[in-house]
């Protein structure tokens, strides 16, 4: 079982001082609480995209290269990386490049979380969004598996004779999570290849997230991938957490009041009962993330959203400190009971595993079949040269 | 067992809207045989009403309504006229209600306002929206000013509307319009569209 945050890089006021920080200060702010998420022993970080004020969110390739480079063990993702607007030809170039940087820490988590107005500034159509997603994941699939792609789809150009570079890390492309709210269609898409779902459950209560879930693991069974309770289930969370149960109350509940999302709406205790938000004692929240098994069953990745709602960075280490403490007894708890067949989440040495080893797949190049040339001599040839001057 | 669900947007107790609700309801009522009734008053609801419009998701009450408008056979929904219009209140129950629940749907069109004035509002408010919902609107809407309440002419169009949407609910059997009903949300849960046409679809630009 995997613990560990994710991050939508919002830059919001903080409604008690009425301060906003700088692009600069929330950018440093994120890499320093995922060099806290490594220091209290959790198992992953995983970043937004978005490309639009207020977030920083934008190049998540990037933040995560540069986190790599400063952590050891934390496993890089992302939530959500835009399957609908980013090309998949970068999508498959950049986190192979991240694997090899970080030795296999990186996967990846596929969604739709887009506002309509991103769509046109990438070329895209949101109407076509599940189109964008399948169609596009599709062809992801094929850049990594495969080292030589022809490709012809609806939207983007095709590819002929294409190697997308580099080649995965072992010859394994990262494991694959797709994240959605309310979409089946995505649920379907996960079960279909086998990879993982994972529900944000932070914004819709947890009979939703229930039925998503649950219809993800049969369609898992019946694609032949493994059994229902073999299936990896991802949840999202949050939490706010005091010693003292009234004090964490007190002190989120403006944050809660105005957050960007569902602030100036229901009060802070219709919302913590409706959906899973659990503010309390560090008690509270171990209790309550345990009792997430009783509606979706053991699962392999629990991600927790804690810098948002213009939570000042001081606030947001602390809170992170109170997890590492609680960490221990959630691992404990998550494991009793556990049936022996169901599995952890994959991580690259058990992808590597079960590909029979690791193999170098690197394509090296040879001269293009129509012209014997290869790209290197083009420039060299007097004809062009002289062609270009 | 047929069923009914009467939404009513008063707002003051009592209410003029929920009084003609009531004369709606118990006329459909006598003309149906083994009918049950649900009431939804929008006033209880408006909280969860707004907080849905900004979480996305309905509180419970508000899931409840929501459930039993998806089951019913028939409606029948009431509104003030504010401003030349249906009142806010009753357009938000509408606005926040999943794309395609009241497909093929029957509903009676009412109204209520201080004056006679304001009576066309069934034609050019209220009828044009539920034209777009896709529901079956009643060819009789009944609109009640106060005086209204004092003659006997406001039953004979209550008897009027109420006999034609017990009509169209006994005509209008949801088996036969499930067909062509748009897949909601729950539909998918209950049954995915599998993979491979999705893949289609997606290929072929549906």
């Amino acid at each position: 079982m995997q613990f560990g945050i994710f991050t939508v890089g919002d830059v919001t006021t903080d409604p008690t001082t009425g301060r906003t920080p700088t692009e600069h200060e929330r950018i440093k702010a994120t890499v320093a609480i995922a060099q806290k998420a490594e220091d209290i022993g959790l198992d992953v970080f995983a970043t937004g995209e978005h490309h639009n004020p207020p977030f920083i969110a934008s190049n998540p390739t990037a933040t995560l290269a540069y986190i790599g480079a400063k952590t050891e063990n934390l496993i890089l993702s992302t939530a959500t990386t835009l399957i609908t607007t980013t090309d998949p030809v970068l999508i498959a170039e950049d986190y192979a490049k991240i694997q090899h940087l970080t030795d296999g820490r990186v996967d990846l988590m596929m969604g739709r979380g887009n506002t309509g107005p991103v769509y046109p500034w990438f070329g895209k159509d949101i109407r076509q969004g599940i189109n964008l997603a399948i169609e596009n994941y599709a062809l992801l699939r094929r850049l990594w598996s495969e080292d030589v792609v022809n490709w012809e789809g609806r939207f983007r150009t095709p590819l002929q004779g294409y190697t997308s570079t580099p080649r995965p890390l072992d010859g394994v492309a990262p494991f694959v999570w797709h994240g959605s709210i309310r979409s089946p269609e995505i649920a379907e898409q996960a079960a279909y290849y086998g990879d993982g779902f994972f529900h944000n459950h932070i914004f819709w209560p947890a009979g939703h997230t229930q039925q998503m879930v649950d219809l993800y693991r049969r369609r898992f069974e019946h694609y032949g991938h493994g059994a229902y309770d073999e299936a990896f289930v991802g949840l999202g969370g949050q939490f706010f957490m005091r010693k003292n149960s009234q004090d964490a109350v007190d002190e989120f509940r403006p944050y809660f009041d105005n957050a960007p999302v569902y602030g100036h709406g229901p009060s802070l205790e219709d919302f913590t009962e409706a959906t899973p938000l659990t503010v309390g004692s560090p008690q509270q929240v171990l209790e309550r993330t345990l009792g997430f098994r009783d509606y979706v069953g053991h699962y392999q990745r629990q991600l927790f959203l804690v810098d948002h709602a213009g939570l000042p960075l001081k606030t947001v280490l602390e809170q992170l400190d109170l997890l590492g403490e609680i960490l221990p007894d959630l691992r404990k708890g998550m494991a009793e009971g556990r049936p022996a067949n169901v599995p952890d989440a994959p991580t690259h040495a058990s992808l590597v595993a079960a590909a029979g080893g690791a193999k170098d797949s690197t394509v090296y190049a040879e001269a293009d079949s129509a012209t014997g040339h290869r790209a290197e001599d083009d420039v060299q040839d007097e004809d062009y040269l002289e062609a270009t001057v | 067992m047929t069923r009914l669900v009467v939404i009513s947007a008063g707002l003051s107790n009592p209410s003029s809207t929920t009084l003609l609700a009531e004369r709606l309801t118990a006329a459909t009522v006598e003309a149906l045989e083994d009918v049950e009734v649900t009431h939804v008053e929008l006033r209880d609801l408006a909280h969860q009403l707004t907080d849905q419009l900004l979480t996305g998701f309905p509180g419970p009450g508000l899931a409840a309504a929501q459930e039993a408008v998806r089951e019913a056979d028939g409606l029948i929904v009431v509104t003030p006229v504010f401003s030349a219009s249906y009142s806010g209140l009753f357009k938000t129950f509408f606005d926040v209600l999943e794309t395609g629940t009241l497909d093929g749907t029957p509903v009676l069109v009412a109204a209520t306002a201080g004056t006679a004035r304001h009576s066309l509002v069934l034609e050019h408010a209220l009828r044009p929206l539920f034209a777009y919902l896709h529901a079956v609107v009643v060819p009789t809407g009944v609109f009640a000013a106060t005086d209204d309440f004092a003659g006997t002419d406001l039953q004979t169009r209550v008897d009027r509307a109420a006999g034609e949407l017990a009509a169209l609910m006994g005509k209008v059997s949801r088996v036969d319009t499930a067909v062509t009903k748009r897949r909601t949300v729950d539909d998918e849960l209950a049954a995915v569209t599998p993979f491979e046409e999705l893949l289609r679809q997606a290929s072929e630009g549906r």
